[in-house]
């Protein structure tokens, strides 16, 4: 899991297509104005709480939400490798047969089986970019692109990027800073904003909780804001993790030292709201139930960052 | 709020609303003595004239703007000579658990005696219903369409500046100059001119009399009054009663005291939909504040404390009940009085002043049920406004709606407005766009759009009855393809528009002839200059509106057939027609199907909203532009169902779209429930390939629940979306910014949640004041989340 490119990325063989696995339209906490999200498929951390583990796998992957299936067997009776039963109105999927064709996802009637991922070329992202053209122009808004992690499909990121620029489209990208660092000084010439997410100050804390070290994320920001890039700062504000006075001053003093235009940071509190995505894709176990922020410990974040003269939100 | 308009705004929301029979028993004794004796509009005129000076009036503690229709605040008298209750309809008005009438047992004995034996054979409502034919009959039964103008008057009426710079004086002196030049020579109308002038000239009188029995009332009240504050107020009370509605207001408290009792005397006379509605109240008031408070003579507290008055007023006067089957139909003491504030002058400028931010403060504060209000954005409407009223959206009250001034002045062009006519126009009831103070523009009835589909693939016959509700189109074996199937929908379309047409025109006729209105044709141009009533080509526009309903629903249910049958050949039609029948028993696959593989509307998808574009031109094509029964008068359509599509889905079996049977249709020009997943901006992209332009009004309907608007960030991101939507010209946008846990809280717990107001198709209501479907579609409408 903690290697910059993910084996398992076969899209990367394709080129000039993307692995999507989610399109948000009136997005209106990734960004300024409204603006369209666009998630990429596949991360190489894995954060406890990650909200999106769909986003994960480098693949497209096969999501069952027993609570939607209503038992009716037609995807067992077009699967082609015999990888469903059918017992007790739910379907089990035998993963050592299922090679992700999608039939079962493609005839079920109530979207119970999903494919999370889907393949697309610039040109079908550039249509969905521009039916949401008005609300864009209108509002100052723009395109995200955030994941997964984005930069982990770097030559159809740029080719994006390159064709919103190009429109005078608003790009902003949302990353973990867990790449290349030539990676993200190349996608860093063809945006206009970072979403940076920064976690925790303590290395062997940031590994135990998302699989990987920090150091490689604080360099890559360094290196991109002393390129000149605008940057916000985005922290998932998690209880008992990162809530701390002293990661909090730790994070502060970093960003604090961070060359370029003074950066701003937004505190995006944990919600307990993923649980049910882990157990569509198979993995019930992988979910991590974590402390919900109370309002005094976010404010006290939020007086820390602003003795430093960071101007920090709630929300994004 | 101070401490008077907290006492009046108590007693207005407190008092449970029930039924007057004064008014009945002063007009039948009326009309048993003086039938015969009069022109019918002359007769009218002596009737609402004997009523003003013998009604009870009520003058309320702490009240600075007086006038009541009943004897006392949440009265609402009857009005036999339309359509009058049996006694088992006050039985169920005064038991019935929602929008409940008081009424005692002694009054229900006294109306059998005196008022019903007198109106039975001779009401409006028989007139119609004994008149209209068989297949008029079908049709309505089955619910294909429901008629407005057999319960109330014909009205939907909004008012234009005139009566702030006229008083009933003036009126009376253009009168007299008209009757004074009537030329019985060459005028082949002139007895019938001089009748309703004459009638015009009394409905004056009555309103000034009305005012100066208030003005007694108020001095013999300071008389007695020990507190000298209160006595003073009393005595200008008195003055104020005096100056209006005789002459022209002088002061702020005058102009709003001179519509009061305009309102008043409007809704008395009859009880036209709608009620009546000040149109652009705020441009009219600011010319009077501007001026008092350059002079000193009054300040924005004033002036706000006057403003609070006002609305409560209009609060005390819950819609009057209907009798029959449309009681289903639009279940609310709501009286859509729709105040409109900003949009634009008529010369064309920003029509935003200190008295619009003012409304929108005494909206918040107050938070009750009416009037109606809504904020009116042109492009030159300032960005502080629209912020000011998503404020108020925010506190999740459901007002205001937000209306788009310059779509809607294009579709009074289009309608052959004038410029001036049309930017002094606006939007009164739910969305419907008038001229305002010149104009009729009645509507007709709601239209049924997707049961008109349901007839088509049942070959005329209402499957729900087993009835004929139309013609023969064809069997479903004839369908062999989409087009072929849309064909025969067009044509029970024309067949169903056309019997409703012929029987709307009749009704008309007889407004005109047993029940013109000669107070409210005093007020709306041109009415005196032709001597004719409002009901009767009067103003100097006239439109019939029909509302159709379901767009969404029709829309989704040709697409699931246009997909699924035709194109994928998923399922036959025979296949598909049978689930349908038997409300999807067996099949929920295919209902699973139908609702998760089907483009929808509601989705900027372009195979479902071609649909609806096709559905909605043709509607367009079958009615707009149809002549009215009145010279130069015109049908037009526009997309409102207020809370029809609830009674619409209640008379409609299971849809091809895979909604249930029994369950509502979608709403004015929204989604069906559910059927929009890709958010706000989506929907209204899929809206705006309407060609809006061509109707008298759209409306969207978009619940958000508060977490969308946390931040003043997300409030801007909202007036984005509003702003976008109107650039691509959409008529019409509310908000309900609610949460499920609070409404399914409120179900449960209603005495909890007494002032819980919800933004419902057009209009805002008390979510405990709804009937449990209402309240069912709200949880259930998409909730536009965003995490």
């Amino acid at each position: 899991m903690a290697s910059e490119n993910t084996s398992d990325n076969f899209i990367a063989r394709l080129s000039g297509h993307g692995l999507v696995f989610d399109v948000k339209r009136y997005a209106i906490n990734d960004g300024p104005g409204i603006r369209v999200a666009l998630f990429f498929k596949g991360c190489n951390l894995c954060c406890a709480w990650c909200h999106n583990p769909e986003g994960i796998g480098g693949g497209i992957e096969k999501m069952y939400s027993a609570a939607k299936c209503i038992g009716c067997g037609t995807c067992v009776s077009v699967c082609p490798s015999d990888a469903l039963t059918l017992s007790a109105n739910r379907i089990s999927t035998d993963f050592n047969r299922c090679t992700i064709c999608g039939k079962c996802a493609d005839v079920c009637p109530t979207k119970a089986f999903e494919m999370s991922g889907k393949i697309m070329s610039v040109s079908e992202l550039m249509e969905i970019i521009e039916k949401e053209r008005v609300f864009i122009d209108q509002s100052g808004g723009g395109v995200t692109f955030s994941g997964g992690e984005p930069l982990l499909q770097p030559e159809i990121l740029i080719e994006a990027l390159d064709e919103c620029g190009k429109r005078g489209i608003h790009r902003a990208i949302d990353t973990s800073g867990f790449v290349k660092t030539e990676t993200i000084l190349e996608v860093a010439k063809h945006t206009d904003l970072f979403l940076y997410d920064l976690k925790l100050m303590d290395s062997s804390l940031h590994e135990q909780w998302t699989g990987v070290g920090n150091e490689l994320i604080l360099s890559n920001l360094r290196a991109i804001a002393l390129a000149g890039s605008e940057i916000i700062i985005r922290i998932p504000f998690i209880g008992g993790v990162n809530d701390d006075g002293e990661n909090i001053r730790k994070t502060a003093a970093f960003i604090a030292s961070l060359p370029g235009n003074r950066k701003e940071v937004h505190l995006l509190p944990y919600h307990a709201i993923a649980q049910h995505k882990y157990a569509k894709l198979g993995k019930p176990e992988e979910f991590t139930a974590l402390e919900e922020p109370d309002s005094e410990t976010l404010n006290s974040a939020v007086g820390i960052f602003n003795e430093y003269d960071i101007n920090t939100q709630v929300g994004g | 709020m101070n401490d008077r308009i907290r006492k009046l705004r108590k007693l207005s929301v407190e008092t449970e609303p029930s039924l007057s029979i004064e008014r009945a028993l002063h007009e039948t004794a009326f009309y048993k003595e003086n039938y015969g004796r009069y022109s019918i509009p002359v007769l009218r005129a002596l009737t609402f004239l004997d009523h003003c000076r013998k009604k009870t009036i009520y003058l309320g503690e702490g009240e600075l703007i007086v006038g009541e229709r009943g004897p006392a605040p949440k009265v609402v008298p009857t009005f036999p000579e339309l359509t009058c209750h049996s006694a088992d309809d006050f039985q169920v008005l005064n038991s019935r658990e929602m929008q409940r009438y008081k009424i005692s047992a002694e009054e229900i004995a006294t109306y059998k005696a005196e008022v019903i034996p007198y109106w039975q054979g001779r009401t409006q409502r028989e007139r119609i219903f004994n008149h209209v034919r068989q297949e008029w009959k079908a049709a309505y039964e089955s619910g294909l369409f429901t008629e407005f103008m057999e319960q109330r008057a014909p009205g939907h009426t909004a008012l234009d500046g005139k009566i702030y710079r006229k008083g009933m004086i003036d009126f009376k002196r253009e009168i007299a100059e008209n009757l004074a030049n009537l030329d019985y020579l060459n005028d082949k109308e002139a007895t019938d001119k001089a009748e309703q002038w004459k009638a015009m000239d009394i409905a004056c009188d009555a309103a000034i009399v009305f005012a100066e029995r208030h003005a007694a009332l108020a001095e013999e009240l300071a008389g007695k009054e020990n507190d000298p504050v209160r006595a003073a107020e009393l005595e200008k009370i008195a003055q104020v009663c005096r100056q209006v509605p005789a002459n022209a207001p002088r002061t702020f408290w005058e102009a709003i005291q001179m519509y009061w009792f305009v309102h008043l005397g409007t809704i008395t006379e009859l009880n036209g939909w709608d009620a009546m509605n000040p149109g652009h109240f705020d441009q009219h008031l600011t010319p009077f504040y501007e001026k008092e408070i350059a002079e000193g003579t009054l300040t924005r507290e004033q002036a706000k404390e006057l403003l609070c008055c006002f609305w409560i007023k209009v609060n005390n006067h819950p819609a009057p009940p209907k009798v029959g089957i449309t009681a289903k139909e639009s279940g609310t003491y709501n009286d859509f009085t729709n105040i409109n504030i900003g949009g634009v002058k008529s010369d064309g400028a920003d029509g935003v002043s200190e008295v619009s931010y003012i409304m929108l403060e005494v909206i918040e504060e107050l938070h009750i049920l009416q009037p109606g209000n809504s904020a009116h954005i042109s492009i030159l409407t300032p960005e502080k406004f629209l912020r000011a009223a998503i404020g108020v959206i925010r506190q999740g009250h459901g007002y205001p709606s937000v209306f788009n001034a310059d779509i809607y002045i294009a579709e009074m062009l289009r309608q052959g407005k004038s410029l001036n006519d049309a930017r002094e126009g606006g939007c009164s009831g739910c969305i419907e766009v008038g001229a305002f103070g010149k104009e009729a523009y009645l509507l007709t009835g709601y239209l049924n759009v997707p049961k008109i589909l349901e007839i088509t693939l049942n070959n005329g016959i209402d499957p729900v009855t087993g009835k004929v509700a139309g013609i023969k189109t064809g069997d479903q074996d004839t369908f062999t393809s989409y087009e072929i199937l849309y064909a025969a929908f067009l044509r029970q379309l024309h067949f169903v528009v056309d019997q409703k047409m012929r029987v709307s025109n009749y009704i008309d006729r007889m407004f005109a002839k047993y029940s013109p209105a000669p107070f409210l044709s005093v007020v709306i141009d041109d009415c005196i200059a032709r001597g004719k009533d409002y009901y009767d080509g009067g103003p100097r526009y006239n439109t019939n509106y029909i509302q159709c309903c379901g767009l969404g629903t029709v829309t989704d249910s040709f697409a699931a057939i246009k997909k699924h049958v035709y194109e994928d050949k998923r399922f036959s039609l025979e296949r598909l027609l049978k689930a349908v029948k038997d409300n999807f028993a067996g099949e929920e696959a295919m209902r699973q199907t139908i609702i998760n593989k089907t483009p929808f509307f509601g989705n900027d998808d372009e195979y479902a909203d071609s649909i609806a574009v096709d559905v909605y031109n043709d509607l367009v094509k079958e009615i707009d532009g149809k002549p009215n029964i009145k010279p130069d008068g015109k049908y037009h359509l526009n997309m409102l169902s207020t809370t029809c599509h609830v009674y619409f889905g209640k008379v409609l079996g299971a849809t091809p779209n895979g909604r249930l049977a029994g369950k509502s249709i979608s709403d004015g020009t929204s989604p069906s429930h559910g059927a929009d997943t890709h958010g706000p901006s989506s929907v209204i992209k899929s809206l705006s390939k309407l060609d809006q332009v061509k109707s008298g009004g759209s409306l969207l309907n978009q619940r958000f629940l508060p977490g969308l608007l946390k931040k003043e960030e997300d409030m801007k991101k909202l007036g984005h979306l509003i702003r976008s939507y109107f650039t691509l010209g959409g008529h019409h946008i509310q908000f309900n910014i609610v949460d499920t846990a609070t409404l399914l809280t409120a179900q449960a717990c209603p005495e909890d949640y007494k002032d819980l107001l919800v933004r419902m198709a057009g209009y805002s209501d008390y979510f405990n004041d709804m009937n449990v479907d209402l309240q069912q579609e709200i949880i259930e409408r998409t909730e536009n989340d965003g995490f």
